[in-house]
């Protein structure tokens, strides 16, 4: 047994004994579930093989998927699992960070209290990794989510930004156009200008013969929708630098509590609320809320099925990942659970990068 | 032992390089019967011809089995993941130029930008229950520059020819293909999005950092200076420490 798969199975004893339930998952899986989750841009990280009779798989990127699939069809409530196994993503080059390593995690399927959950995962995680010279970090997506939601634009608008909350900089360029600034402002200004012209029809008509699936009413929609949101006012100025503000926000989370509830945001209420009732669970937990780092940009660039709670736990190397990643993910089992959902929140842990830390001390 | 030279070995970008060469004063010519794949090199002792097809020059860079191959910048940049750790771009050699573009049929009159194909792909989604289409063969360089503009909700699906007609097959609702004079394009009803496109592509004249240059680069240095070109020290340097 290697060093990692010691400290895997330690790990793993330790969940276990939190309550929860080992599962397994295949190491091969459906492609085009990932696909339609996580979009194109998983194969760059995930291997494609293929199948003679299923088609498209992929080596699982992660345990998340299958674990949630396996809960949703058959899982009593409420429910824990935890899991242990090598999961695979490509790297660009060839002395990059490991294509396969071992993932341990603990997931917790709950209806009831959801701060309880956030704060028994994050609790057990800290409680595993109290050995190790780590840096804890949170952060929260339903906050972020909730800003958006609050801005003073159309649900169109707002239903943009949400889509791209996981992608910074197309979040900062629509944010900028919606604000009427900017190159896309100016790309889209003189689109409309063009499309004001002309009746939609003719101007489909013009442009020649219609190709391809997407029919000629789904353009005359798209020009409809263009030309209502020309006519919706820019965001205003201080809605959007108060938006940048809480992207920027980095302090202990019950000084950061302070910070957001200070800018008298009433749309943030009920996400400070839950942000509040975490703080006290994880007080409750033994975790002081009064020094735990909070970050309100932190999962945004890697986590994109989160949407609540996030936590990692990092070490000082920054040429090493995190070793603990977690967060809620309650839209994903609604997008597996084919009309079912049920609110879920867990995380994982890479042993490797605990040996890689071990070896350097 | 020699430094191998790789160039295409066909067609006008064969003769081109060939062009290219004999104006920076290195006559390469073709030996044997037509059909045969054997070239020269005249007036320069240690450099051995390689002909090969252009889509396998990067592949044999890569490997470090020629010292030196001419093809499309795009090839590279497409075969190779993190291209510039293993090749150095030598010299942009002027001719093989294309734009790897994004089109869509003419008729979207509602879509000029990438902002406005990321809008489509998602309201396409909603209303067809699949991801927006993007048929292309260059699929590295077509991810990477949709991430990097933020373009969500899309799908590549592979065509490796007539790329242009796979809208009107209805296997794909836009393109992202190689043209020059866009003349395919609008023969086929399509159009070029007015984004920077994803790569500008010509013929170039690379260098393998993974080939083993203990003895080549003597005559490298000569036909460097016979070229007129700048090779950079840390190529031959640092493949050196590689050995």
């Amino acid at each position: 047994m290697t060093r990692a798969e010691a400290i895997a199975a330690e790990l793993l004893s330790g969940m276990q004994g939190a309550g929860a339930q080992p599962v397994a998952a295949d190491i091969l899986q459906p492609a085009e579930t990932l696909l339609d989750l996580y979009g194109e841009d998983i194969r760059a990280r995930a291997y494609v093989t293929h199948d003679p009779a299923l088609g498209e798989m992929m080596l699982r990127p992660d345990f998340t998927v299958p674990v949630v699939q396996a809960h949703m069809r058959d899982g009593a409530e409420p429910a824990r699992y935890c899991y242990s196994g090598p999961v695979f993503r490509k790297q660009e080059r060839a002395a990059g960070r490991a294509r396969e390593y071992l993932q341990v995690g603990y997931e917790v399927f709950a209806r009831n209290d959801p701060a309880r959950a956030d704060a028994e995962v994050f609790a057990l995680f800290a409680r595993l990794l109290a050995g190790h010279d780590l840096r804890p970090v949170t952060g929260d997506i339903g906050i972020l989510k909730a800003a958006v939601l609050g801005l003073e634009t159309s649900a169109r608008r707002k239903a943009a930004l949400m889509r791209h909350i996981w992608r910074p900089k197309r979040f900062r360029a629509l944010l900028e156009r919606m604000g009427g600034h900017g190159p896309l402002a100016e790309a889209r200004a003189e689109l409309v200008a063009q499309l004001r012209g002309n009746s939609a029809q003719s101007q489909v008509q013009e442009a020649g013969q219609m190709v391809g699936l997407r029919s000629e009413e789904e353009i005359r929609e798209r020009i409809a929708s263009l030309l209502e949101d020309a006519e919706t006012s820019p965001i205003p100025r201080e809605q959007v630098q108060a938006l940048e503000g809480l992207l920027s926000l980095a302090a202990p989370a019950r000084q950061a509590l302070a910070k957001m509830r200070g800018q008298n945001w009433a749309a943030l209420a009920p996400a400070l609320d839950r942000l509040e009732a975490r703080l006290g669970a994880l007080d409750d937990a033994g975790i002081d809320s009064t020094t735990l780092p909070f970050e309100a940009s932190f999962g945004r660039t890697t986590m994109e099925y989160y949407d609540g709670f996030v936590f990692g736990f990092v070490s000082s190397r920054d040429d090493l990942p995190p070793v603990a990643t977690g967060g809620r993910y309650d839209a994903l089992t609604a997008v597996l659970g084919q009309g079912r959902a049920i609110p879920a929140v867990g995380g994982v842990i890479r042993p490797e990068t605990l040996v890689a830390l071990e070896a350097a001390r | 032992m020699s430094l191998k030279l790789g160039i295409p070995s066909k067609g006008r970008l064969m003769e081109k390089t060939f062009d290219w060469f004999a104006e920076h004063g290195l006559t390469l010519r073709r030996t044997g019967e037509a059909r045969e794949y054997a070239g020269a090199v005249e007036g320069m002792d240690g450099v051995e011809l390689v002909l090969l097809s252009a889509s396998e020059i990067p592949r044999e860079l890569a490997a470090g089995r020629i010292h030196l191959g001419v093809t499309g910048s795009d090839l590279v940049r497409e075969e190779l993941a993190g291209w510039a750790a293993q090749v150095v771009e030598l010299a942009p050699m002027g001719f093989g130029h294309a734009d790897l573009i994004v089109a869509v049929p003419k008729a979207w009159v509602d879509v000029e930008t990438l902002d406005d194909l990321d809008a489509v792909a998602s309201a396409f989604r909603a209303q067809h229950g699949f991801r927006l289409r993007i048929a292309t063969k260059y699929h590295r360089l077509v991810r990477d520059y949709l991430r990097a503009h933020g373009v969500a909700d899309y799908q590549l699906v592979d065509s490796q020819g007539a790329t242009e007609g796979t809208v009107k097959n209805l296997t794909a609702e836009a393109i992202a293909d190689i043209t020059s004079t866009g003349e395919t394009l609008r023969a086929n009803h399509l159009k070029i999005l007015r984004d920077p496109p994803v790569h500008r592509s010509q013929a170039t004249l690379f260098a393998a950092r993974g080939a083993d240059w203990n003895e080549a680069h003597l005559v490298m240095q000569s036909l460097a200076v016979r070229l007129g070109l700048d090779v950079p020290e840390a190529v031959l340097r640092g493949a050196s420490q590689k050995r």
